[in-house]
């Protein structure tokens, strides 16, 4: 019996284990931000069910994506960084800024990679100093900047005069922007008026009577979850010009102008990825995932803003596994590995076109010093009657020349408060 | 007039209909607190799940589908069918006297003679099953609520006002709905509890428990109707805010409101809750535009209203117009 055992544990010990690339998904499918989260965690899911249904993984390797659900609530999502990094984790993609600071010095003790993409902490742009945290494509300041530099081309290039009123949530989130939309309003001549909204954001009634009296040119929102669905509504209750308001890229999905009705025309929003299904993947999608009853959710949600993001990321993800595969020789890659192809990846109009995802997002290119990638966006615009956002400009550059002294500012502060040796040297 | 002084005028107006709104919810607690010493942390979930399943209904759609086709590997969603709104109110009442008779059948009358804090864990718990039982029953998306609610400016106030003082007043048309039913409401509530023998028993188990079952009134029947008429007012609450926000889980948390209203205007008066949210509103709106938006950086009405409360419960620990509590040794 002895021996018996101990051949039987022999060949287990001997047999290969099955190698996966493990992705966990950082969730939240309960609670109030829960319509935000679920398309996002579908796109994240089904694009790697896809890699492995139709190309039997990444370099041969088959992905595995481990949901933990955060709820949006920070205290959750460390929970869940604990109890997955010992999976094998590539990268973590903690949907949540509050959760992404928490994380900043975790990952970086343990040596795993995080990509915050359009969230997070801005200045961990600076890949000098935040050796492991990468936010490409866009950041907020990219975001706050984009928003101002289309109001520029809107105004034939000035802003002299103009008065813009900056709606945010009143959070670590909602006040990113304000330091570069401080800087911006001195450099263009504008004037900047804030006005935080206090959690959840249900009662705005204060913030849209100051926007009826003072009646500025332009609204720019950082909202989240109830808080722009109410806002958007409230602009519609005083008539304020949807066209003149505009939200950042977690204030444009469809949750947030399909319960305001038709008075949701017009209402515009930053996107840093496009919109719909008009994509040839979405076709394979469809034949190997949603079709052959694999996807994540109920596959209703496919093509909608936050779907798409999350498509976005994991395809970012997947092409950064791609890089590593080819840097070091191996397709059972480990999370240094991962970070180094994150830190090589090239993303342009080629690989998107053969990834059949043509002008998907924008071209950018990764490196040791910059982990913020291009800074690009796009301006969407939603349409009542069709219930669909549709793009309205090509891609639009912020504004380096403010925006890379904030990140160095704000990243050398913090090398200094935690005694980070700087990468790069 | 000064400007100043006009705005301060439109401030105060929208504080005041803010504040029927906050009382809409408060009512909820305040009802279900009288009649059985209960405080009803399940109050704002109660709203989401009213609201969730008058959408539902209107929409026809199948509840508990997404489980439905999980374990049959069936695809439906929709009978197919739009309900009239009337209608989709009637059985959304319906559905909250079912799960009134639920609540107390299976949790409150095993739980008779525990001591509050049982009680109030006791509706913690049912808060969050009935969350999760929400979610499944009718999924999390944001959902359109229309049942023809009127929204946006008052033109005529606007018009007439701008006429008076050359500036017209902002005053929403659901606010002013919302104010109408909140009077009816109440005096609906008056008037049952005056006037109908299920009313007066239910005053009398308010007034004394034991005293009330010793004359025959069923007790498990008086918290079954308050249950079922808190349940219609959170229908009431969640229809209001719904139409605001859209029905999405955030409206649970409408309930955070109630709170300041509760402490001022006392747990057990219905005027009380009226009272208490009109001063809440209307203070924390003319703080914002007074002190707090010019001074404080703004987005000081969260807390604000706290500390009003809190002031008032210094000087009135049982609120505006609750019941002195003295016992005697």
């Amino acid at each position: 019996m002895k021996l018996l055992t101990l051949t039987v544990a022999a060949m287990m010990a001997a047999t290969p284990v099955m190698a996966q690339l493990v992705f966990p998904s950082l969730s939240y499918r309960t609670g109030p931000y829960a319509a935000g989260g679920i398309p996002f965690a579908d796109g994240y899911a089904d694009y790697f069910t896809l890699l492995n249904e139709r190309d039997g993984g990444i370099g041969g390797v088959p992905t595995r994506v481990i949901e933990c659900e955060t709820g949006y609530n920070t205290e959750k999502g460390v929970e869940c960084y604990e109890s997955t990094k010992g999976e094998g984790a590539l990268v973590y993609q903690p949907l949540s800024t509050g959760i992404t600071y928490q994380l900043i010095p975790k990952t970086a003790a343990d040596g795993i990679p995080m990509h915050t993409m359009g969230y997070g902490r801005t200045s961990a742009a600076n890949g000098e100093v935040f050796n492991n945290i990468f936010n490409y494509p866009a950041n907020y300041w990219d975001g706050a900047s984009i928003a101002i530099n289309y109001l520029l081309s809107e105004n034939d290039g000035s802003l002299e005069g103009k008065k813009i009123a900056l709606l945010y949530h009143n959070s670590a989130y909602g006040k990113e922007p304000i330091r570069t939309l401080q800087e911006l309003s001195v450099k263009h001549g504008f004037e900047l008026t804030e006005l935080p909204v206090d959690h959840p954001g249900q009662e705005q009634k204060s913030q849209w009577l100051q926007i009826r009296r003072e009646q500025p040119d332009y609204v720019i929102m950082w909202g989240w979850g109830v808080m722009n669905q109410v806002a958007i509504q409230e602009a519609a209750n005083i008539r304020y010009p949807m066209d003149q308001f505009i939200g950042n890229w977690w204030a444009g999905s469809e949750n947030d102008v399909l319960p305001v009705g038709d008075a949701a025309d017009g209402y515009k929003a930053l996107a840093m990825h496009n919109v719909g299904t008009d994509f040839p993947i979405f076709a394979d999608l469809e034949q190997y995932v949603t079709g052959a009853g694999k996807a994540a959710g109920n596959g209703d949600q496919v093509g909608t803003v936050l779907y798409n993001r999350g498509f976005y990321a994991a395809m970012l993800a997947a092409e950064a596994v791609k890089k590593a595969q080819e840097i070091h020789g191996e397709p059972n890659i480990t999370p240094a590995m991962m970070r180094d192809g994150m830190e090589a990846l090239v993303i342009d109009e080629a690989l998107m076109e053969s990834l059949g995802m043509p002008n998907f997002g924008p071209a950018f290119t990764v490196s040791c010093q910059d982990h913020g990638g291009s800074g690009q966006g796009k301006v969407q615009q939603w349409d009542a009657s069709a219930k669909e956002w549709k793009i309205i400009t090509d891609w639009i550059e912020s504004d380096a020349s403010v925006i890379d002294p904030l990140i160095a500012e704000d990243s050398a502060a913090y090398a200094a408060e935690n005694n980070v040796d700087l990468a790069c040297q | 007039m000064p400007d100043q002084l006009l705005f301060g005028m439109e401030v105060a107006l929208n504080g005041l209909m803010a504040g029927v709104m906050y009382a809409l919810v408060a009512l909820g607690f305040v009802l279900i607190f009288k009649a059985s010493g209960i405080f009803n942390y399940a109050q704002g979930v109660m709203a989401l799940f009213a609201a969730m399943t008058l959408v539902g209904i209107q929409n026809g759609q199948v509840p508990f589908s997404y489980l439905i086709n999980a374990i049959f590997g069936t695809d439906i969603q929709y009978f197919g069918w739009q309900a009239p709104a009337l209608l989709a109110i009637l059985l959304t009442v319906v559905v909250m006297a079912g799960f009134a008779w639920l609540v107390n059948r299976y949790i409150f009358s095993h739980l008779v003679n525990q001591e509050p804090i049982i009680l109030f864990m006791a509706t913690i718990g049912l808060a969050y099953f009935l969350e999760g039982v929400a979610d499944l029953m009718w999924g999390s998306e944001i959902k359109k609520l229309d049942v023809g609610l009127p929204q946006g400016i008052n033109d005529w106030i606007d018009q007439t006002t701008f006429e008076a003082f050359g500036y017209g007043f902002f005053i929403d048309n659901l606010d002013i709905v919302a104010t109408i039913i909140a009077a009816l409401l109440v005096a609906g509530l008056v008037l049952f509890s005056q006037y109908t023998k299920q009313g007066r028993a239910l005053r009398a188990v308010a007034d004394d428990h034991q005293a009330a079952l010793s004359v025959g009134i069923s007790l498990n029947f008086i918290w079954v109707l308050v249950w079922s008429i808190a349940g219609f007012v959170a229908l009431v609450a969640g229809i209001m805010w719904g139409a605001k926000s859209g029905v999405q889980f955030s409206l649970s948390l409408i309930a955070l409101k109630a709170l300041p209203v509760l402490m001022l205007g006392g747990f057990t008066s219905i005027p009380g809750a009226i009272v208490g949210g009109l001063i809440i509103g209307v203070g924390e709106k003319l703080f914002e535009f007074l002190i707090g938006a010019p001074f404080l950086g703004g987005a000081t009405e969260n807390w604000f209203a706290y500390v009003l409360a809190l002031v008032f419960l210094v000087f009135r620990p049982q609120g505006l117009f609750g019941e002195k509590i003295i016992e005697r040794v």
